[in-house]
């Protein structure tokens, strides 16, 4: 009778390309299909994310918007894992993926559109910063904030593009992806969703960010196992864990885990990507009430996935001051731009309170509909309907 | 039903020794005896009764009709839909082999497994899974064994598919979740007791986003399913699973779909309106009969079909004309649907009540098994409330 103790288990390796100082010691491992180029570009969406970031979550303390969450830490993850997926491609994901969303396309009027909530929001101004609705663009599915319900979502699609492509024949079948946090893989949806990946031979990538916090929570409180890679294996699916700072690492094994999720088939594959969160979970939180500032340092100035890629850059003469200089001076000039722009513009029309709840209002909803206007109308002062697009009378 | 009681030659008689004593009734009862779903006025005993009825298109009432009960209904929609929509895909816990309610016998074998298939043993894994799948425009047919235990599913059901037209905004017409339908058997069958029983219509009717769906017969059920299929809002069917094979009536060959959001007038009458949905209906109309003959009143019976959005013009135009109102239903009389509509009801029609709104629902406790025939609403409390706001 010999009880398996998990304890006695190794611990599942992180895979890794590049070492701390942006250097690729094993030059078989590196991404061959890559161009400079593509580097570049990596480099530079990583850096519009940070500088993003720092610019939001400046305006959020300045009153301008009134939620933002940081990626600081995470970059990599976003734009190597996105880097390394098809066009075609359907991704869930849960709120800290702006790199994703750049890499796809998402142009900075997407972004600043739905961060500032104007008429120009595919999303109507519904959901809070950062919820971006990115479907029709870059194939993500619109943000919610409950965790872990974009697990089971990225299943079902896949089948679904299972089963399209094998109806039309296709020579470029598709993946969906769900990305999660570390806490969100607590959470039923991720059992639900692995368990039916696995049986139903669903071609879906889960990719766990694994930055080690739930808000304070960090992950020696949120499981005992070894990390989230380990539960892929009770579930029968294959898994690697990956070093998430190095880009190079994250686009291989992304690149790879397509390659096997679309073999014989279909079937599930788990990325694990480490990482640390050096934000705090968002403008709601201060994280120094739960971590000292000593133990966010080493992340910030050095393992983190820009200063690694620069690095690398730097040594292959792609990349300089200069050019850091400039870049950096027009990404924030760009971005304080559109943002005084959004901040100009009107907000979603008022019908945008009843519309798409259902595709044609029920009975009930249009006599509401009349009561609202009819109230805004008798007491016009006490609303501020012209900051909305075509003011009460597009109620 | 009874069984029959023997005589002995002497003359006096002895009682069968095999009583269900969870199924019958007090032998001297005149009200609260068993619907005979063989004799009520609510089903179609007769092909020419059903093809009368006049929400149906041509090509079905110039058509045939079988007599066929609730889950053979179901089945015929949903292979209908599997047969001519190659969208659309089925599946739930136990659905391969025919369904622990026999509603999927057959579909897999006519089907094949990509279409209609087992899930593991999770809800929250399945209707997140519909979700997926709607999404990329496949017609899920999600199906919860019970209704009883769909609330694992509750926050991929309010959280996200009835949000999910909503977040996609100016792009909501490409993205939702139209076209996927979770299906459930609900309500009372007499020994379901506190897991077997529950009919939580009334929590998928707070957050709006879905149609929340119960048809009453056979017939019924064909039309409203196939509907739901092409709906572009998501739909809840809610399958009163005591009607499975109770309810057997004559329903056309040819497919149809009866209109979503639209209440059902199965009676006129003058005096009363009574509301209601699902198995409750029989109840209704065996008080109605037995109030009508005592009382000399003409009650008008309303099937809601569409539980939400449910139609509130088509019960206020009732209640106008009549003046009183009485709403039944299985679940908790607290906060459930009969509050909705008789908060609406005294709202739009205070002035012309002759009475209050009554709610005959079940009591605020739980189904407890030797206790179900006290907790769902029997003939008996239709019978008085009538009784009650022909008095007031």
């Amino acid at each position: 009778m010999e009880f398996l103790n998990p304890k006695t288990l190794p611990p599942i390796s992180t895979f890794q390309i590049m070492n701390n100082d942006g250097i690729i010691e094993d030059e078989s491992q590196a991404s061959l299909d890559v161009r400079d180029e593509q580097v570049i570009e990596w480099y530079k969406n990583m850096v519009f994310v940070q500088i993003l970031d720092t610019i939001m979550s400046e305006a959020q303390r300045q009153g301008r918007v009134s939620f933002y969450m940081v990626s600081a830490g995470e970059e990599g993850i976003m734009v190597g894992s996105a880097a390394a997926l098809g066009p075609g491609d359907i991704i869930t994901c849960q709120y800290r993926e702006t790199g994703v969303f750049k890499q796809r396309g998402f142009t900075l009027k997407d972004f600043m559109s739905q961060l500032m909530g104007t008429r120009y929001d595919p999303g109507k101004g519904r959901n809070m910063p950062v919820h971006y609705s990115g479907r029709l663009k870059t194939g993500v599915h619109a943000v919610a904030s409950t965790l872990g319900t974009q697990i089971p979502h990225a299943t079902g699609a896949a089948y679904a593009l299972k089963m399209e492509d094998r109806e039309i024949g296709t020579s470029s079948p598709r993946v969906a992806v769900a990305y999660f946090g570390d806490g969100a893989a607590s959470e039923g949806d991720f059992h639900g969703a692995l368990n039916l990946a696995a049986v139903r031979d669903c071609p879906v990538i889960f990719i766990c960010r694994n930055n080690g916090f739930a808000i304070s929570t960090p992950t020696s409180e949120q499981y005992r196992g070894d990390g989230i890679a380990s539960r892929a294996v009770g579930y029968g699916i294959e898994t690697l864990r990956v070093d998430g700072t190095d880009i190079f690492a994250v686009y291989q094994a992304t690149k790879e885990a397509r390659r096997r999720a679309l073999e014989d088939g279909g079937r599930p594959i788990l990325l694990e990507l480490m990482s640390y969160r050096i934000s705090h979970h968002s403008t709601s939180d201060d994280s120094f009430a739960y971590r000292s500032l000593d133990e966010v340092h080493p992340w910030k100035s050095r393992s983190n996935p820009i200063a690694l890629l620069k690095k690398w850059l730097e040594q292959k003469s792609l990349w300089n001051d200069d050019l850091e200089k400039e870049i950096r001076a027009q990404i924030r000039r760009d971005i304080l731009s559109e943002l005084k722009s959004a901040e100009k513009e009107k907000k979603p029309p008022l019908s945008s309170i009843f519309d798409d709840v259902y595709a044609e209002y029920s009975e009930e909803q249009e006599s509401q509909r009349q009561e609202l206007k009819r109230l805004m109308l008798k007491y016009p002062e006490e609303y501020d309907a012209e900051d909305y697009e075509g003011g009460i009378a597009a109620l | 039903m009874l069984r029959p009681l023997l005589r002995c030659p002497s003359g006096s008689v002895t009682t069968s020794l095999l009583r269900r004593s969870y199924a019958s009734a007090p032998s001297k009862a005149r009200l609260n005896i068993p619907t005979d779903y063989g004799k009520t006025p609510l089903l179609h005993h007769t092909s020419k009764s059903a093809l009368a009825n006049q929400e149906l298109p041509e090509t079905a009432r110039n058509g045939t009709t079988s007599r066929i009960n609730l889950f053979q209904a179901v089945n015929q929609a949903m292979a209908h839909s599997l047969r001519t929509d190659p969208r659309t895909i089925l599946f739930g816990e136990d659905v391969a082999f025919g369904g622990v309610f026999r509603c999927s016998m057959n579909l897999q074998s006519e089907f094949g497994e990509d279409r209609v298939f087992n899930t593991p043993l999770s809800e929250q894994g399945l209707v997140g899974f519909a979700v997926g799948a709607a999404l990329e425009g496949l017609k899920p047919i999600a199906e919860i064994q019970f209704a009883d235990y769909v609330f694992p599913a509750f926050d991929q059901i309010v959280n996200e598919a009835a949000k999910i037209r909503y977040r996609y905004g100016s792009n909501a017409d490409q993205y939702n979740c139209g076209g996927m339908v979770i299906r459930m058997p609900t309500g009372a069958v007499g020994h379901g007791a506190l897991y077997h029983t529950q009919s939580p219509e009334s929590l998928f009717s707070h957050v709006p986003g879905f149609i929340v769906v119960e048809p009453r017969s056979p017939l019924q059920a064909k039309g409203l399913l196939l509907a739901a299929l092409e709906s572009p809002d998501p739909v809840i069917f809610m399958e009163p699973k005591i009607l499975y094979r109770a309810a057997v009536e004559h329903v056309p060959a040819e497919p149809y779909t009866l209109p979503l959001q639209k209440a059902e007038v199965l009676k006129d009458g003058k005096d009363i309106t009574i509301v209601s949905y699902g198995t409750p209906l029989y109840t209704c109309q065996n008080a109605i009969t037995a109030a009508e003959k005592d009382f000399g009143c003409s009650i008008e019976l309303i099937d809601l079909r569409t539980i939400f959005p449910w139609d509130r013009p088509a019960i206020l135009n009732s209640v106008r004309k009549t003046g009183r109102c009485i709403v039944v239903h299985e679940s908790m009389v607290n906060a459930g649907v009969g509050a909705e509509v008789a908060a609406t009801v005294q709202e739009h029609c205070f002035l012309r009540l002759e009475a209050p709104v009554q709610r005959v629902a079940g009591w605020t406790t739980h189904t407890g098994l030797a206790f179900e025939k006290y907790n769902i609403p029997d003939v008996v409390r239709v019978y008085d409330s009538i009784k009650t706001v022909l008095e007031y």
